[in-house]
């Protein structure tokens, strides 16, 4: 509750410092207000508490997945100083606009009442429809901000019919009471339509497959932090909020929609996959391996009682190379009218240091021992295993290996090819967050039961 | 006013709302001009307010009502941000027909 309350009072402060003219400093400060959030979210760790009326439930798996959201945050606050050297006027609006993208998605994790979950992805989805459109004059921001906000408030509307069927089945909007209801009595008809509903909302928001063909034209064409933005903390977001919302309500999913999801996630990656071995833009590419990984984390809801731990894992391995990965193509692409591979030819003879970061994040994607992707992937298949779904993990292995091959390509480009023309100096920040992201990533991976056990 | 539901059915509400959100449904689906999807966008999103209302009478229980304003209230929200990017995409494009908006394929 509290650290939903400091950054709401963040998100403010930002705005205020636009009326008393300190542009320069409202990164630092902001980011230095994230890192005070976080301790606060990290204080309140092991306590379980509920505040008004349970609309927000304050729980270990909440306070988890606020304290990544956060740290994923910081890291696309601190790109922004350099991403919007040129609009500085507008810094204190985009900064406001990211902290309260980041209130929403605490209150998507913490909700325990349909009503603050319905408020939460519509304060994330609504600011990253703002996001996506920021760059105004360029014509391709336009598109992708409209069709996100076609998609996007399309996918609202189905996610509030379901939570009015949930209602009118229940009667109620508090979670604990319609879990309670869920296992006792004779069920209307309308409930499992409702819990149905919101599914398909929420995989909108994830980018599965059915409902993924938004993602790679609406990637492409934003800014390319926003594109950061929304491959790594939206995705996350989603999916956590989809793996609590089948959790609390009903406990026991059935078998048929357990099929159903075993389908998704196989479809997911294979198609992902599949379409981004001939992507030739780097954002394209990335929006359809997050259409895979997006596969993947769905296996987390086939165990729906053990695997929190797991899908924390994977979220944080995901979301820390996905970071990696973009200030390098934050860099590489700054003033540049595209994202193609050609602009990476020889980037690891112009500059080492970022072309070993890329390479360790997308090694970290494909899933290579040592980064933490490989172990979050091997958790995530023993666990699928366990729960008796042989055929998706065979499935999952081969879309791993073939996902080697287009992040490989990358690689290669930038170490085999002649570099097409000299790059200047990099700002420090962009080193300082792919360094740290990267390093926390190859941390978790050496020590994966230090996140795994938060939520065992 | 349990009466009327009880003359009429709660069913009946529900295939009312069904109705009008399968109309925006398609309105999203086929329409090209902008404004008219944007419309249909609300259609979906007040079909669900009726029946919010209607289910909030036969439980005989507020919060459904209640829940009507924060959804209006982010409708409207909503629809707001909507209305700018296309005021944008009219500064660039000179018209609002979503065909026009095809630069992005691969």
């Amino acid at each position: 509750m509290n650290t939903l309350i400091a950054i709401i009072g963040l998100g403010v402060l930002c705005l205020l410092f636009e009326i008393f003219n300190l542009r320069k400093a409202i990164v630092p400060i902001t980011i230095l207000g994230l890192l005070g959030v976080l301790g606060l979210t990290i204080s309140e760790f092991n306590s379980t508490e509920s505040y008004y009326n349970n609309m927000i439930v304050v729980s270990k798996f909440s306070s988890t997945f606020s304290s990544l959201f956060i740290v994923l945050t910081i890291f696309l606050v601190a790109l922004g100083h350099n991403f919007y050297e040129n609009h500085q006027s507008k810094i204190s609006d985009y900064i406001a606009i990211k902290i309260f993208l980041l209130a929403g998605a605490v209150a998507m994790v913490s909700f325990g009442n349909l009503a603050m979950f319905f408020l939460g992805i519509e304060v994330l989805s609504i600011a990253l429809y703002i996001l996506a459109a920021s760059d105004r004059m360029n014509l391709k921001s336009n598109e992708a901000g409209m069709k996100y906000f076609l998609m996007g408030s399309f996918a609202s509307g189905i996610i509030l019919f379901g939570i009015c069927l949930i209602y009118g089945a229940m009667g109620s909007f508090d979670v604990t009471e319609i879990s309670e209801l869920s296992q006792s009595a004779e069920l209307p008809v309308w409930f499992p339509i409702g819990i149905v509903l919101v599914t398909i909302g929420l995989l909108f928001k994830v980018a599965a497959v059915p409902f993924h063909f938004w993602a790679p034209d609406v990637y492409e064409g934003s800014p390319a932090l926003t594109t950061a933005l929304m491959s790594t903390l939206a995705k996350v977001v989603a999916m956590a909020t989809l793996y609590k919302l089948l959790s609390v309500m009903n406990a026991d999913v059935s078998e048929s929609f357990k099929m159903v999801v075993v389908i998704i996630s196989m479809a997911s990656m294979t198609v992902g996959n599949i379409m981004a071995l001939r992507q030739t833009n780097v954002k394209r590419m990335l929006a359809f391996s997050g259409v895979s990984h997006a596969g993947f984390m769905l296996m987390t809801l086939l165990s729906l009682s053990t695997s929190a731990g797991s899908l924390l894992y994977y979220a944080s391995a995901y979301s820390l190379s996905g970071i990696a990965a973009f200030c390098v193509i934050l860099y590489v692409c700054k003033n540049r009218d595209n994202e193609d591979v050609v602009n990476f030819h020889g980037l690891g003879k112009t500059n080492p240091l970022l072309a070993a970061i890329l390479t360790a994040a997308l090694l970290s994607m494909a899933g290579i021992p040592i980064f933490a992707g490989f172990f979050a992937k091997l958790v995530l298949f023993n666990q699928t295993i366990q729960a008796g779904y042989l055929a998706l993990v065979i499935v999952a292995v081969v879309n791993s290996i073939i996902s080697v091959g287009y992040y490989f390509k990358l690689i290669l480009a930038m170490y085999t090819k002649e570099p097409n023309e000299e790059r200047k100096g990099t700002p420090v920040i962009i080193y300082a967050v792919a360094v740290i992201a990267i390093v926390l990533n190859i941390a978790l991976g050496l020590y994966p039961s230090f996140v795994l056990d938060l939520l065992a | 006013m349990n009466n009327i539901l009880n003359h009429i059915g709660i069913e009946n509400y529900i295939f009312l709302s069904v109705i009008l959100f399968c109309i925006g449904v398609f309105g999203v689906l086929y329409r090209r001009n902008a404004i008219i999807v944007f419309m249909s966008i609300e259609i979906m999103l007040n079909a669900v307010n009726l029946l919010f209302v209607a289910f909030s009478t036969y439980h005989q229980d507020a919060q459904g009502q209640v829940f009507v304003f924060f959804s209006m209230a982010v409708a409207a929200a909503e629809v707001a941000v909507g209305l700018a990017i296309l005021v944008s995409i009219f500064r660039n494009l000179g018209s609002i027909t979503i065909d026009n908006l095809k630069n992005l394929k691969g």
